[in-house]
């Protein structure tokens, strides 16, 4: 019977939550690596006991772990991520030059062929690539040497590189996203880079149209229509369906298109999940309810779920790495709050239980789908 | 043989349970122990001193004869009493927060 397991990264360790199908009954081991803070967490899609874990801390920095066994045990490997040449500068808050400095590993996206090659993406942004198992780590320097560089600056999380998409129809394109940077593709393996951010609109920045500088939260596909990429900008939910060339906004009848996380159904190429945050300042959801979003028509018309979910009292947030869904015939769906809850859906998202209440702030949700 | 003392985090990514002693060939310096340290263990390496600028990192404090050495030279010779293993070199995660 298949099993389900929820990669759960939080602020003061690693939990991870594992069910059989039905998904009623949940198991929970952790504190992993207690009291570091773990941005994410994921396994590879080409052997689920291989996992790999960006654990760090304001103190001692970056550790990268790696597990061979599904979580039950760890290493700790290659944790020296030195960018390519010398680094230069992007802008700092203040608009002045400021150097470019590694700080941590916001995520890391497995090959989707081979469990020893891993991709991070970091902050200060940048893209490195390890191919023996996070041992060794080089810069895929070509992104930062786009040229735009210069004008990169961070958003109020740091200036991160957060979201990593690898096509599974064609190895040499990939996509990723950077705050307040933008969106960017590859489609030669990651040695050039370019912008696609044609059609965003970002009133924060003095030109709302301009080829970087705009704040996205995250994108997500679906992989079997690789083109179609869905954003939740800092405003905004976007589509684009020519691989990021344009996008166009699809925030239709949400009450705030403000938010942090999207996803995708993992059986239905159309039907998208976002959690709506009242505001740039006011980081909870409207009226204190807790409430999930979805489309089934891939944008503009969206339906609110809310059951089994807070809807009084509520002010927590959902992170831009904190939702994901499992591959099970009923879709699985499942995110984790700055309040310490991690909620399942065995539906789709129309009914919603907390699998855990109060852990540390959940910062990442991955989940594995194990037959 | 010089003593080193590290803070809890450390210990638990180092795997040891109680002070580390190491043989330091030349003149004792911050320097040569750290480089002493991240030899044996070196999952430690980054986590003390950037991994680049060779730089401690900005909440490590280095301490030892209840003197905070962490403005010192790298290259500075450490106390005799750390030398000579009478006293242990402190690495300490400064108090940080609220």
């Amino acid at each position: 019977m298949s099993r389900v397991r929820v990669l759960v990264g939080t602020r003061k360790g690693a939990f991870i939550l594992e069910s059989d199908g039905k998904r009623r009954q949940w198991e929970v081991s952790g504190p992993h690596f207690g009291g570091w803070e773990i941005y994410h967490i994921k396994g590879s899609p080409a052997d689920p006991n291989r996992i790999y874990a960006s654990q760090s801390s304001g103190w001692f920095g970056q550790i990268v772990q790696r597990s061979d066994d599904g979580g039950k045990s760890w290493e700790a490997v290659g944790n020296k991520f030195a960018y390519d040449g010398v680094p230069g500068t992007h802008q700092w808050y203040d608009g002045t030059a400021h150097p470019w400095e590694f700080k941590r590993v916001w995520h890391f996206e497995p090959s989707l062929t081979d469990p020893d090659t891993v991709y991070a993406g970091v902050e200060d942004a940048a893209l490195f690539k390890s191919t023996d198992g996070g041992q060794t780590w080089d810069e895929l320097s070509g992104l930062r040497g786009h040229g735009s560089g210069p004008r990169w600056q961070p958003g109020a999380g740091g200036m991160c590189l957060h979201t990593i998409l690898l096509d599974p129809s064609d190895p040499a394109r990939a996509f990723i996203a950077i705050s307040a940077a933008g969106a960017f593709r590859t489609d030669d393996g990651g040695r050039k880079w370019r912008p696609i951010n044609q059609g965003l609109r970002s009133e924060q920045i003095p030109d709302p149209t301009a080829e970087v500088g705009h704040c996205v939260h995250r994108i997500a596909m679906h992989p079997s229509r690789p083109n179609v990429l869905f954003m939740q900008k800092h405003w905004d939910v976007m589509r684009s369906d020519n691989a990021g060339d344009s996008w166009h906004e699809v925030s239709g009848n949400l009450p705030t298109d403000f938010g942090f996380t999207i996803d995708v159904h993992s059986h239905e190429p159309e039907t998208i999940y976002v959690v709506p945050i009242k505001s740039d300042s006011e980081h909870y959801p409207l009226d204190g309810k807790l409430t999930v979003y979805r489309s089934r028509t891939g944008g503009h018309e969206w339906e609110a779920l809310g059951s089994g979910l807070p809807q009084r009292d509520c002010y927590v947030n959902v992170l831009r790495d904190a939702m994901a869904v499992d591959s099970l015939d009923s879709c699985g769906v499942y995110f984790g709050t700055t309040g310490g809850q991690v909620y399942g859906s065995a539906d789709a998202g129309d009914t919603w239980a907390p699998i855990v209440r109060d852990l540390p702030a959940v910062v990442s949700v991955e989940v594995q789908t194990l037959s | 043989m010089i003593r080193v003392e590290l803070p809890a985090p450390l210990r638990t990514l180092a795997r040891v349970d109680d002070e580390v002693c190491l043989e330091i060939g030349g003149p004792v310096t911050q320097r040569a122990v750290l480089d002493a340290l991240e030899a044996r263990y070196p999952v430690l390496s980054g986590t003390i001193r950037d991994h680049v600028t060779r730089r401690r990192r900005p909440f490590v404090r280095f301490f030892a004869c209840a003197e905070d050495l962490s403005h010192q030279s790298p290259d500075a010779l450490l106390p005799d009493a750390v030398a000579s293993g009478a006293e242990a070199f402190l690495v300490v995660g400064a108090m940080a927060g609220g």
